[in-house]
């Protein structure tokens, strides 16, 4: 008889032992989230075994023990009612305050974070990063510093989710998402897509790559590459002329784009735009609908004459036109 | 209640003229303008329902015990879980408790012979089979992949499925809903009995009230959206696919607007169901009886300004994250409102427990747990990590399974002597009760740890670390399958061969249980006069204080 209880003990603890109960964390933030997530949990817990161990000692002692039982008369008590509302409602400010102050800081990617580029396509991810490596499922990143991803979609709605990091942002067509994290732990991390994108949603993974910042230099110095973004994006430009008008002291048909990225730029309704990827990229596709004040509103239209990673090439060099001027400075 | 209860205890059930047998024939059932009868036309329609989506959840289950996928090609599982997802919601969840047990109860428990406008109840099923019968032509003619959820552009642009017969099926059965709402809200304004004032109404009305003024609301919103889905899918009119001029942010807008309030169409009426279960077997009048009534009010309007909190990490501006993040917290606060008030109303009960109890008892325990989990949701911080994960499927099946299908189940075991006049075997119902407890527990737990762990929903393969949970998950849901296949035996049993039921099994209080079982066509020989609050149930001489 003990043998069995102990196989059986021993059958259990082997089974718990096959759980996972616990994702990786290994971004700056992941400690911080599962720490929410453990709060959260004690309390789930503590009120979940607070009304079972209510219920249970009621069941118990008050079951009918004859048929024609009358209980007592128990009238309402507006007391008991306002700490059961006031209670609750005070333990949901403190979760509010704690989860909204994390999840601002968490939205602010530092400013020296280095930015690659995400386009999601049925069913799968394509990574650019501003020296040029392009990578397919796969992301290479150093360990220990910020990167910032600038996202948007070919097609459908996707779901950008490193679970080891507690990120996740959905990547839409037609605009950029940005999402940021600083990996702790060098290692290998899944990356899924968590917004259902069709047939092969369930086959849109890939792995992240968290390196020591010497692997990840040799990384990028042997992986095979084309030129960097922004240089792409300058040929992009040159091919089709657009310095003819945009002329860099300011003095072309068109508005100049040096150093205007990150800066507000106003239109000629007054309005006051600040001139970010989702600028640019309405300035291609849709000139009229962003005139800037000052110029006439005679830039003609490129919807449909660029891809996705295009578009982020001129985005890159129109960045860069700024870096430049500043460390002309 | 204080009317003299028709000595209907000597004529056996068979002889009695009563709405069962007053008229044969499937005509007489199905131009039928009784309530009662239209109820049961309903429970027949979303048992059929609940089939067929229960089995794609089986296949799904399945599959899911082997990493790669031990059953079917990522395709159909995709198939598999937006039919789960669309009958289950639409076409079980959402009809469930109104449908059934609101057409049959209502004009029971308010002492009234019908609806205000029974022609537009037998309409509403009509067109309720109509918008399901639409369904099951999308599945049988290739299926739909969109998930419930119908997320554009995928839906109006690039999937090849039968989007549009479904999405037609869903926005003609909305029609039912509407149309089932305003003869509710019309009844109980203006049909109840003399002296039935409002708050002397059981809860269970007062939950089919805020129910209905969600249908009225809300069901138009996803009729338009759903719409305009089809018109951007059909003419190319560019409304929410970004390529064709469109935003598609707007249409989870527009969805979520209609489809967080019809959270609650789906557990309001089994928080109506289970304040009626836990006085009958405690024979305890609700505690804080007014604070349960109007928390169901504020859950319904509160409702309606909480769908930002399903479009969290979609990028929406952190301002609109805070503030949706801010009234979910508040619509919590009701429904905690409610668990305590039910506790305490067990508080020096006589607390007996038939099945009915028992589903009760599971009600609150699982809802504690849905509810809770759902703050993990509402926080920001754990959201981002948490939404589109398992942990969602977890938390939402432990509120509309672990809630509004134990409260079903539990309202059907009560008033089941009522509907048919008999009785079913209890030791069966209890056992069944514990089995469907048991196996919910272990199917859906293990989907909390899962999520946590970055397990995506709708996943037909799968990393192989998430498999031991997975397969848990998966033996779970047989064990969950058999404890609701029991229930359908021995109901059927109990409706050939069940003993009499008499009047009132329970010893309960409520104007239903004062007419025979089954009732007449005309519910009340004499309507009622009620002097009385609800719950009013005998109590003792206050000589233990």
């Amino acid at each position: 008889m003990m043998g069995l209880i102990q196989f059986g003990w021993s059958g259990l603890t082997a089974l718990a032992a096959m759980i996972p109960m616990q994702p990786p964390a290994a971004s700056t933030i992941a400690g911080e989230v599962d720490q929410l997530y453990y709060l959260l949990t004690g309390i789930t817990l503590f009120f979940t075994v607070l009304i079972f161990s209510i219920i249970f000692y009621f069941m118990v002692k008050y079951r009918r023990r004859s048929a024609d039982e009358k209980p007592p008369e128990i009238h309402s008590s507006l007391v008991l009612e306002l700490a059961w509302t006031i209670i609750p409602s005070l333990i949901c400010v403190v979760i509010f305050v704690w989860a909204s102050s994390l999840y601002i800081r968490n939205s602010r990617p530092p400013v020296t974070s280095t930015e690659i580029f995400v386009i999601g396509k049925q069913w799968m991810w394509h990574l650019q990063h501003p020296e040029g490596p392009r990578e397919i499922n796969e992301l290479h990143v150093p360990v220990g510093v910020p990167v910032k991803l600038t996202m948007t979609s070919q097609d459908v709605i996707h779901g950008f989710y490193i679970p080891s990091f507690r990120i996740k942002k959905d990547v839409l067509p037609g605009r950029y998402t940005s999402i940021w994290f600083e990996a702790t732990e060098e290692g290998t991390y899944h990356l899924f897509c968590t917004e259902f994108c069709g047939t092969n949603h369930t086959e849109m993974i890939g792995w992240v790559y968290v390196m020591s910042p010497t692997d990840y230099s040799a990384w990028l110095a042997g992986s095979e590459h084309s030129e960097p973004m922004a240089q792409q994006g300058e040929r992009i430009f040159n091919h089709y002329t657009c310095g003819y008008c945009h002329v860099a002291d300011g003095t072309g048909r068109g508005p100049s784009l040096v150093g205007i990225f990150g800066k507000p730029e106003k239109l000629s309704s007054g309005e006051m735009r600040m001139v970010d990827e989702d600028l640019i990229r309405q300035a291609l596709l849709l000139p009229n609908s962003v005139p800037v004040a000052g110029y006439a509103p005679i830039m003609p239209t490129f919807q449909g004459q660029f891809t996705e990673e295009q578009i982020l090439q001129l985005i890159a060099y129109v960045k860069s036109l700024g870096l430049q001027e500043r460390a002309n400075q | 209640m204080s009317m003299a209860i028709a000595d209907v205890h000597e004529v056996p059930a068979e002889s009695r003229v009563n709405y069962l047998n007053a008229t044969y024939g499937l005509k007489s059932w199905l131009l039928t303008l009784d309530h009662k009868r239209i109820g049961l036309l309903y429970l027949a329609t979303i048992t059929l329902t609940f089939v067929v989506g229960g089995m794609a959840a089986v296949f799904m289950r399945l599959n899911l015990i082997e990493p790669q996928g031990a059953l079917v090609e990522p395709e159909t599982y995709n198939k598999l879980f937006s039919i789960h997802g669309i009958i289950m919601v639409f076409f079980f969840l959402v009809p469930s408790i109104p449908a059934t047990l609101g057409n049959f109860l209502i004009p029971l428990m308010i002492g009234a012979r019908d609806v205000a406008f029974p022609k537009l109840n037998l309409m509403s099923w009509y067109i309720f089979v109509t918008g399901a019968a639409c369904v099951l032509y999308a599945v049988m003619t290739g299926g739909v992949d969109t998930g419930w959820t119908f997320y554009t552009p995928y839906s109006s642009s690039y999937s090849h499925t039968q989007v549009i017969a479904a999405a037609v099926g869903i926005f003609i059965a909305g029609f039912s809903s509407i149309l089932t709402g305003l003869n509710f809200l019309v009844t109980i304004h203006k049909m109840r009995a003399p002296g039935m004032t409002w708050f002397r109404l059981p809860l269970f009305i007062w939950a089919m009230y805020a129910t209905s003024l969600i249908f009225v609301l809300g069901t138009p919103v996803i009729a338009v959206t759903l719409l305009l889905l089809a018109a951007e899918r059909l003419l190319h009119v560019g409304i929410f696919d970004p390529a064709i001029g469109g935003d598609p942010l707007l249409f989870q807008h527009l969805f979520w607007f209609y489809s967080h309030p019809a959270v609650y169409i789906m557990i309001l009426p089994g928080m109506g169901v289970i304040s009626e279960l836990i006085t009958a077997f405690s024979r305890k009048k609700i505690f804080g009886y007014s604070f349960v009534a109007f928390s169901s009010l504020g859950i319904a309007i509160i409702s309606f300004v909480v769908w930002g909190h399903h479009m969290f990490v979609t990028g929406q501006s952190l301002y609109a994250g805070l503030v949706f993040s801010v009234l979910s917290f508040v619509v919590a606060i009701p429904s905690a409102v409610k668990v305590f008030n039910w506790t305490a109303t067990l508080y020096k009960g006589s607390i007996s427990y038939e099945a009915p109890m028992l589903y009760a008892l599971g009600f609150i325990g699982l809802f504690t747990m849905g509810g809770l989990t759902g703050l993990f949701l509402a926080s920001l911080a754990t959201d981002v990590h948490l939404n589109g994960t398992y942990f969602i499927v977890a938390h939402f099946h432990y509120i509309m399974v672990g809630g509004a299908v134990m409260a079903y189940l539990g309202g059907i075991h009560y008033w089941w002597p009522k509907i048919t006049g008999r009785m079913y075997p209890d030791l069966w119902a209890r056992f069944a009760a514990l089995i469907i407890f048991v196996g919910f527990n272990l199917t859906f737990f293990p989907q909390f740890m899962l999520g946590y762990l970055g397990m995506p929903r709708r996943y037909g393969i799968y990393p192989a670390e998430f498999q031991v949970l997975n397969v848990m998950s998966s033996a779970g849901a047989s064990i969950l399958a058999i404890g609701y296949v029991i229930p359908l035996i021995y109901f059927y049993w109990s409706w050939n061969y069940g003993p009499p039921a008499g009047p009132n099994p329970w010893g309960a209080t409520g104007l239903e249980w004062t007419t025979a079982s089954p009732p007449p066509t005309e519910n009340f020989e004499h309507i009622p006069v009620v002097t009385e609050d609800a719950y009013n149930y005998p109590t003792a001489e206050v000589a233990s204080e």
